[in-house]
């Protein structure tokens, strides 16, 4: 009995040797290239997750319906081998080590949030395995030196740098006065860097600069200062929480500001949660569906955004938008590199230089995008109260003229 | 810029009754975890999980059309149930033992809480909009956003009915015998397995009203008790077990400490000042009682 018992665990023990061998051969299986992505499907950074993962699935299958990737003559199918990282970045690690190592995946697609993604990258860099990542802005991640590491958005200085730009410009070139109120994160304070170099640049004062609490849940007092101190411009940045506790004070405070931008509204639904005291304020966004970027496969913004819709039954975030067009760059470096050697495809990568309906891609040494600006949407409401977000600034994607000064409060 | 505050003297006003709003509500949590602290010798950390899902129940309410504000009734009855079922299932297992088993087994049940709002409610910050408006005082130099004076007047409603109720029905009296000491109201006829449900029951009602005050004033959302919990808990030990005006009077006084805070130090040192004087306020009160054993020496 004791020797079957043996017999079984060792027979067995081959067993699954044998078939994560087979399945380690994993990064091209017939006609498929198959990516690694660890993905938050569940905790906090659920719906960010599933936003990034309709992405990615949305584009996977657009590619391979429209002839897949065609290299070294062949043509081949993308196929994705996601596991679920828990919005925990240890976990996130350990994944990115488990698809490499024992799945043998070598080309990687990157995880939600800046956070998640600083954990993954040591690991890809670690064994060289090329990752386009379209959901981690944090500046850090491209001083770092990273080789393997290519991100299609934005790094978040840059967030709200065009916000300011804007106020200069509005104030006949001078410099304005500054209100900011950040969380105490990495994205945030980002975001923050990129508004103190925007004052120097411009010549502008801050005078009140706000570290929000991670807990964050009411901004009472930094809006009292606010008030007191009259700032041109007001700037917010703390998440989706940040969002929605900034206007609902700001409206019941009724504290009047001429200008007033912030992050992440669109993950907010600002203008669905607060109505119309939402209007007005100006939301940095990655892609908006009315820009007039172009390409083969979504062919733009618009036509993107219905399709989406049509999926999932929802309007894209540009969470979403980011994540499909991680996939059109993956593509496009495998058809220039004509090869599965990491190392080429990373060359690729890095010589990448195209339009896609979400923006011009080009990579910086840093492994960001430098190609493709910010834009700004301002929160647009009619008199029966139904909002819309309006492109306003950079002036060239521009689809309504920016509302400026706010009205006051006691106007409305 | 430090110093705003003393150069605009309205914001001194602002701030303490900013603080004094916020205190208030906080109270409440916090007189719930005294209470079944108090009673069953159980610092339950999933305090602000009921509290969030006490919230999850008025945004519902609002999102199919009800005015969120009767969340404030509808809110602690079913969390009333929900309490006694975790009691009946976790905490009446651990009511006798250990305080850190008890630590334990409410941090389970708070991580329990977390995921499966998650999973039902998905990860979206979202609140209720009660529409109340805003009062303007001192020529509009002071607001003060209506939804936080009802939320503290609804507070306050609460917080003496409890304390009517603990005087005067029979089982607030049985509770407070079994507080006293529960192997004697046992003896004399507590039936103290009811006493603790209906207790445990109790704070999770009282969370389930501060958590549809919360979603009218701030925002909710899976992971945001943890916060709630060390708040209510922090008020509970500046202000001794067993003492419910301590517990009103610490919650205030909190409250408007760490909006001083906030106008003084800066926004980023506004928990950790709090947290400061946690620190001060215990090692004082060991001062104080060590002193006294070298009196009765």
């Amino acid at each position: 009995m004791k020797i079957k018992n043996i017999i079984v665990t060792f027979v067995s023990a081959l067993a699954i040797l044998f078939s994560t061998s087979v399945v380690s051969l994993a990064k091209v299986v017939g006609d498929k290239i198959i990516l690694g992505a660890a993905i938050s499907l569940t905790g906090k950074y659920s719906s960010n997750g599933v936003h990034t993962q309709n992405g990615y699935n949305m584009a996977v299958d657009r590619i391979n319906e429209m002839g897949g990737i065609k290299v070294g003559g062949k043509t081949y199918k993308f196929d994705i081998i996601y596991y679920d990282d828990e919005s925990n970045p240890k976990r996130a690690a350990q994944l990115a080590e488990r698809l490499i190592s024992q799945d043998g995946v070598e080309f990687m697609l990157g995880p939600y949030s800046s956070g998640l993604t600083k954990a993954i990258a040591p690991v890809t860099e670690k064994y060289g395995v090329p990752m386009v990542e379209a959901n981690g802005a944090s500046r850090s991640l491209f001083t770092k030196g990273y080789k393997y590491l290519f991100a299609v958005l934005a790094p978040a200085n840059l967030y709200l740098d065009v916000a300011i730009e804007t106020a200069v410009e509005l104030n006949g070139g001078k410099g304005v006065r500054i209100a900011q109120a950040f969380e105490q994160d990495a994205f945030s304070q980002d975001v923050r860097l990129g508004i103190l170099d925007a004052a120097e640049r411009t010549g502008s004062k801050i005078i009140i600069d706000d570290k929000l609490p991670k807990e964050l849940n009411d901004m009472a007092a930094t809006l009292a200062k606010v008030k007191a101190v009259k700032p041109d411009v007001l700037v917010v940045s703390g998440h989706t929480k940040g969002a929605l506790t900034a206007i609902r004070q700001i409206a019941e405070m009724k504290v009047d500001v001429p200008m007033l931008a912030m992050t992440h509204c669109d993950a907010a639904k600002l203008s669905k949660q607060h109505g119309k005291n939402s209007q007005y304020a100006l939301c940095a966004s990655q892609w908006h569906k009315t820009l007039t970027y172009k390409d083969d496969f979504f062919k733009d913004g618009m036509t993107y955004a219905a399709d989406f819709e049509k999926l999932f039954g929802y309007d894209p975030p540009y969470q979403s938008a980011e994540s499909s067009a991680a996939l059109l760059v993956f593509k496009d470096a495998f058809e220039r590199a004509n090869t599965f050697d990491q190392k080429k495809v990373r060359d690729a990568l890095a010589d990448t230089n195209m339009q896609t309906f979400y923006g011009n891609i080009k990579f910086a040494e840093g492994g960001q995008n430098v190609d493709k600006p910010m834009v700004l949407f301002q929160v647009m409401c009619d008199d029966a109260g139904k909002c819309e977000n309006k492109v306003v600034a950079p002036l060239k994607w521009a689809s309504a003229e920016l509302i400026h000064p706010i009205p006051k409060w006691s106007e409305r | 810029m430090d110093f705003l505050i003393f150069q605009v003297p309205m914001l001194t006003v602002q701030a303490v009754l900013d603080g004094l709003l916020l205190g208030i509500l906080f109270a409440l949590i916090a007189y719930g975890m005294a209470l079944q602290w108090g009673v069953m010798n159980i610092i339950n950390i999933a305090q602000g999980d009921l509290v969030i899902l006490g919230g999850y129940i008025a945004y519902f309410m609002y999102l199919y059309g009800i005015h969120p504000a009767w969340g404030v009734i509808v809110s602690p009855i079913i969390m009333y149930f929900v309490g006694v079922i975790i009691y009946k299932l976790v905490i009446n297992k651990v009511v006798d033992r250990d305080l850190f088993i008890s630590i334990l087994a409410t941090f389970g049940i708070s991580i329990l809480f977390m995921q499966l709002m998650n999973f039902a409610f998905g990860a979206d910050v979202v609140l209720a909009n009660s529409g109340y408006g805003t009062t303007m005082l001192f020529d509009n130099s002071v607001t003060l956003p209506n939804s936080k004076i009802f939320s503290a007047f609804i507070s306050i409603v609460f917080a003496i009915g409890l304390v009517i109720y603990m005087k005067k029905s029979k089982l607030g009296r049985a509770i407070r015998a079994t507080a006293q000491n529960a192997r004697a109201a046992k003896i004399l006829g507590v039936d103290t397995e009811k006493v603790y449900a209906a207790t445990f029951g109790i704070n999770a009602a009282l969370c389930g009203v501060a958590g549809a005050l919360i979603s009218i004033t701030f925002t909710i959302h899976p992971y945001m008790g943890l916060p709630y919990t060390i708040r209510s808990f922090m008020i509970v030990i500046v202000a001794g077990l067993g003492n419910l005006p301590g517990v009103a009077m610490s919650g205030m006084g909190l409250g408007v400490f760490e909006e001083f805070a906030d106008y003084i130090l800066g926004t980023e040192f506004r928990i950790g000042s709090v947290f400061l004087l946690l620190v001060l306020i215990l090692v004082y009160r060991r001062f104080k009682l060590s002193r006294k054993r070298e009196y009765l020496k």
